[in-house]
């Protein structure tokens, strides 16, 4: 295949991934977006093979065919809860073939037409190798943080932004002795830089809590993109400088979204820590702080009072896996002619959009779920808000107590609501470690235990 | 129980307690109902509709009276004129009597029901919080009164309310200025919109301008700040300053409309004067003002209660008995509310005066022999006020994204662009443009995805990022024992798997998004 069908090739690959994000913008045409991008990826791969420069096919489609194997095997068995999990985890291979292609480039060096371009060249592979290093590591902590096996709560190492700069500035160094270094040198330059990349991925995403994953998994999203875009640069491949600048740029965009949703900047959630200056608020308030506890049967009854319900499900929701018994509630109540539906907060859950996904996988009709600002000014006309398992999106601390650490964060206004139930294990706080004076309004009552158990009986309860 | 319900005495009223409709829902509470006959006849019930629904004529007063339990009415006991006794002197011990009682301005007859020892809840005194607006009877009669008012507004006015061009001529549509926005001034709102006149509203509480708005009428605004929100929904005093500035506004509406319709009331005090002898003198020739608020003194300086008065060419309306001009529609909603009151107090073990209610407790006068008004002040606000208003505005700000420009941001991005170009060589320079050009067409793309489809995005967009296999592909073609070749074949097997997963879990969530 001649240099210039591939790069036809290339173009109209490109274009079918600018069109596949573009799809993904709503919900009717998500599917033919996704369709684009497959289309889009099988044409770039197959016009590269085909291409004149490569000819090693055997090791080829063995690694594509066991790899694309792997991939769909993953993707058939993952539970919609694990997708956070999930999506780090394939961000951390993005990464780490980052890192590889940077370092084979090194390794498989060229000649050069001039000195400029040499040193350009250098830098390119420096900097795709360390944005890549970072994103596998960063992506493999925070897959381990999700799953559980490395404890959620931010680590906060003394002297922790000093110990970031000195990496940085340690990074650069290297960097500039292994511009115009000789090979044997420079390589060590480059490994030993890859091994700093790979600590400070570590170290950014362990200071980083629970809360703000969803955050993080997005930053990864771009940093994965930008690693991509420096590939290209060090290739000179202008798909992939295309396709990694898309993605880059639309992972900034995911996590700026977040970031607003918790009005918080993008520095501070990056730089970690809402633990630490949350631990000596909340007990500012003066009054009784009693909750009022309620029954399964209590909440069915209420449930069937009620003209209007909105629902409101967090992280707990899918802890507990308690999305389709919440959908059969839903039906259930639907069927008498109450209207229900989803209020979901930007950041409720682990990654941007979780609950819309746990929600679709119930079959729950995507018309009913509605976002926060579409659903908060009929809070005062609905009757009764189940609050499943979510505590700081619901916190009334964020709009009206100006001591609040997330005071200003845009909450979902369940308290305005005729009644509102909260399904909670325990008196715990949220991962902000906020105390939340909704549990202690007049018109709060409180249903413990396990979500999906609390939801089991009411939906007997309403049988009944 | 026994439920009784009297023909109503007042001169001139000819509203009922009970409805055929009401008597048949109190049945079904539990309670047996006797009624007085002919108490309906003035709201068009007959006696045979109210035995059809299952109640039990009594055939006199004093039977209807002394058989009952409960004394359901609409207006405070008063002297009888054919009996030629109070009311109250038919009551009973251990009775209990619902009607309006209008506790606060009549201590007397407060103490003469207590020593008749009987239970009274007075309608008008329930709170008025959310749970309550189902038996809330002021609201169901001020509804009435707004519309009533503007049809007797427009019975005296000579000319229509709608604006039409006829072959005869232009007719001009008729303007109507209603001063207060409760729920009164609302329905009066509403009813002169719908017949087709230029509406303008006002009020002292800038909160209602929605719903003023909402019914179709212009909100009147003064340049001036001060809240007029006060306890329970109704406005509190103003300082002078204001009432300055709207006496001001008002007169100039004066020279421009042709009817007013005022219903200020601030509770426990005369009405405050609104419309001057000045005001009705620059209002035009035929014109209307009807003054809802003519049983405390009125808001306008010339209305004479109980009547239609003609003063410099302006008919001025003080009728008091607005819903009573509506008997039928103001039965039916009253006793509406006394269902829905006494539905709630035979909550739990029958019917009982719940003191713990927040509602009942508020309604209840007159109790266990004592005088129980004016109750202790509820523990909410009775009508939520607005959210932190200071937020919004500030969230509406952060609402239009990074769209306002930094200059410095700006300035520094030209200079480094400026030293890329002068630098790099002209291959790099190629592929950076294409790089820019590429991040804005991502930004733009991505900017409006719904939330919803957040994590389909970032499936997809991590599939595409294995686009990296290409630069690893790229490597591949070298010797097997070669280091490029092992780690070029490992990357393209990761990256492999990000592309195969990445699609086909995207694929998979997305076909779970259904309508």
């Amino acid at each position: 295949m001649s240099e210039g069908v591939l790069t036809a090739a290339y173009i109209g690959a490109s274009i079918l991934f600018v069109l596949s994000l573009g799809g993904l913008s709503h919900q009717e045409s998500a599917q033919r977006g996704n369709l684009f991008g497959m289309i889009g990826m099988a044409i770039a791969i197959v016009a590269t093979i085909l291409s004149e420069h490569v000819t090693g096919y055997g090791v080829l489609i063995a690694a594509i065919l066991v790899g694309g194997c792997i991939g769909l095997f993953l993707a058939k068995r993952v539970e919609m809860t694990e997708m956070p999990e999930l999506v780090a985890m394939l961000h951390s291979f993005v990464g780490l073939a980052a890192v590889l292609v940077g370092v084979g480039s090194f390794l498989g060096e060229a000649a050069f037409a001039s000195v400029a371009e040499k040193i350009v060249h250098e830098v390119e592979i420096f900097l795709g190798v360390f944005i890549g290093g970072i994103t596998f590591t960063g992506s493999v902590v925070a897959f381990g943080k999700l799953k559980g096996s490395i404890s959620s709560t931010p680590l906060m190492l003394p002297g922790r932004h000093v110990l970031n700069m000195g990496i940085l500035l340690a990074t650069v160094v290297l960097g500039y002795l292994f511009v115009g270094a000789e090979h044997e040198p420079a390589l060590s330059y480059l490994l030993i830089m890859t091994a700093l990349a790979f600590l400070l991925g570590i170290h950014l995403v362990m200071a980083i809590g629970g809360a703000d994953m969803p955050v993080v998994v997005s930053m990864l999203n771009s940093y994965s993109g930008w690693a991509a875009a420096a590939t290209g640069f060090m290739l000179s491949n202008d798909l992939l400088i295309v396709v990694g600048a898309l993605v880059g740029s639309s992972g900034a965009i995911l996590s700026y979204i977040m970031c607003r949703a918790m009005n918080r900047s993008f520095v501070s959630v990056i730089l970690g820590g809402f633990g630490q200056k949350a631990v000596a608020v909340g007990s500012s308030d003066e009054g009784p702080k009693d909750t009022i506890a309620t029954s399964a049967d209590e909440v069915a009854g209420m449930l069937l009072d009620a003209a209007q319900v909105i629902i409101v499900p967090g992280y707990g929701m899918a802890v507990a896996q308690a999305q389709n018994t919440v959908y059969d509630i839903t039906r259930l109540l639907k069927d008498k002619g109450i209207e229900v539906r989803f209020g979901i907060h930007p950041v409720a859950g682990r990654l941007p959009g979780h609950m819309n996904v746990l929600l679709a996988e119930a079959k729950v009709p995507y018309d009913i779920v509605m976002e926060m600002d579409e659903i908060n000014d009929d809070m005062p006309l609905t009757d009764v808000v189940l609050v499943i398992g979510a505590n700081d999106i619901v916190n009334p601390g964020a709009a009206e107590d100006e001591s609040s650490p997330i005071y200003g964060m845009p909450v979902l206004e369940v308290w305005k609501a005729k009644t509102s139930v909260v399904l909670k294990r325990g008196m715990a706080t949220g991962y902000a470690g906020v105390d939340n004076p909704l549990f202690y309004k007049d018109n709060t009552r409180m249903l413990f235990g396990d979500a999906r158990d609390s939801m089991g009986s009411v939906l007997s309860a309403l049988k009944v | 129980m026994k439920i009784g319900i009297p023909k109503e005495i007042h001169q001139g009223e000819r509203r009922v307690a009970a409805t055929p409709e009401s008597v048949k829902k109190l049945l079904k509470l539990g309670f047996e109902i006797i009624i007085e006959t002919g108490a309906g006849a003035d709201a068009a019930f007959t006696d045979t509709a109210y035995q059809d629904a299952g109640a039990v004529i009594a055939k006199d007063c004093e039977s209807c009276w002394s058989e009952a339990d409960i004394i359901l009415k609409v207006r405070a006991p008063e002297h009888h004129p054919s009996l030629n006794i109070d009311e109250t002197e038919l009551l009973r011990p251990r009775q209990t009597l619902v009607c309006f009682l209008q506790p606060a301005q009549q201590p007397e007859l407060l103490e003469k029901l207590n020593n008749r020892k009987v239970s009274a809840l007075a309608i008008d005194a329930i709170p008025r919080i959310s749970r309550s607006q189902k038996m809330d009877a002021l609201s169901s009669m001020a509804n009435i009164a707004g519309y009533r008012a503007i049809m007797e507004a427009g019975h005296h006015f000579g000319r229509f309310f709608t604006g039409q061009i006829t072959a005869a001529g232009r007719i001009p549509p008729a303007k109507v200025m209603i001063i207060g926005a409760g729920v009164a001034g609302l329905s009066g709102i509403g009813t002169a919109n719908s017949l087709g006149a230029i509406v303008r509203a006002f009020d002292t509480r800038p909160e209602v301008k929605e719903q003023v708005e909402s019914m179709g009428a212009e909100f009147l605004e003064l340049n001036f700040e001060e809240d007029g929100s006060g306890e329970g929904g109704y406005a509190k005093v103003m300082s002078k300053e204001f009432i300055d500035a709207e006496m001001a506004l008002f007169l100039e509406q004066a020279k421009d409309v042709d009817i007013i319709m005022t219903t200020a009331l601030i509770p426990g005090r005369p009405a405050p004067t609104l419309i001057t002898e000045d005001m009705v003198i620059e209002m035009k020739e035929g014109s209307v003002i009807v003054d809802l608020a003519a049983e405390t003194g009125g808001n306008c300086e010339l209305t004479e209660k109980d009547h239609v008065v003609v003063k410099h060419g302006v008919s001025i309306i003080g009728y008091t008995d607005l819903p009573s001009r509506l008997p039928t529609q103001s039965s039916s909603l009253y006793a509406q509310n006394l269902v829905h009151l006494l539905t709630d107090m035979c909550k739990g073990d029958g019917f009982h005066i719940d003191m713990e209610d927040d509602v009942i407790r508020g309604a209840t006068v007159v109790h266990g022999g004592n005088v129980t008004f004016p109750p202790p002040p509820l523990k909410v606000p009775a009508i939520a006020k607005p959210a932190s208003v200071q937020t919004a505005p500030e969230a509406k700000a952060i609402d239009h994204g990074p769209k306002r420009l930094n200059i410095p941001v700006l300035l520094v991005a030209g200079a480094l662009l400026l030293g890329i170009g002068a630098t790099a060589p002209p291959a790099f320079l190629s592929h950076f443009i294409v790089f820019i050009l590429a991040c804005f067409v991502g930004y733009q793309v991505v900017w409006n995805v719904t939330p919803a489809l957040h994590t389909p995005l970032m499936s997809v967009t991590n599939a595409i990022s294995g686009i990296i296999v290409l630069g690893a592909v790229l490597q591949i073609s070298g010797e097997l024992s070669e280091p490029v070749t092992i780690l070029a074949a490992v990357a393209v097997l990761i990256a492999s798997i990000n592309i195969g997963g990445g699609f086909a879990v995207t694929q998979r969530m997305l076909r779970m998004f259904r309508k």
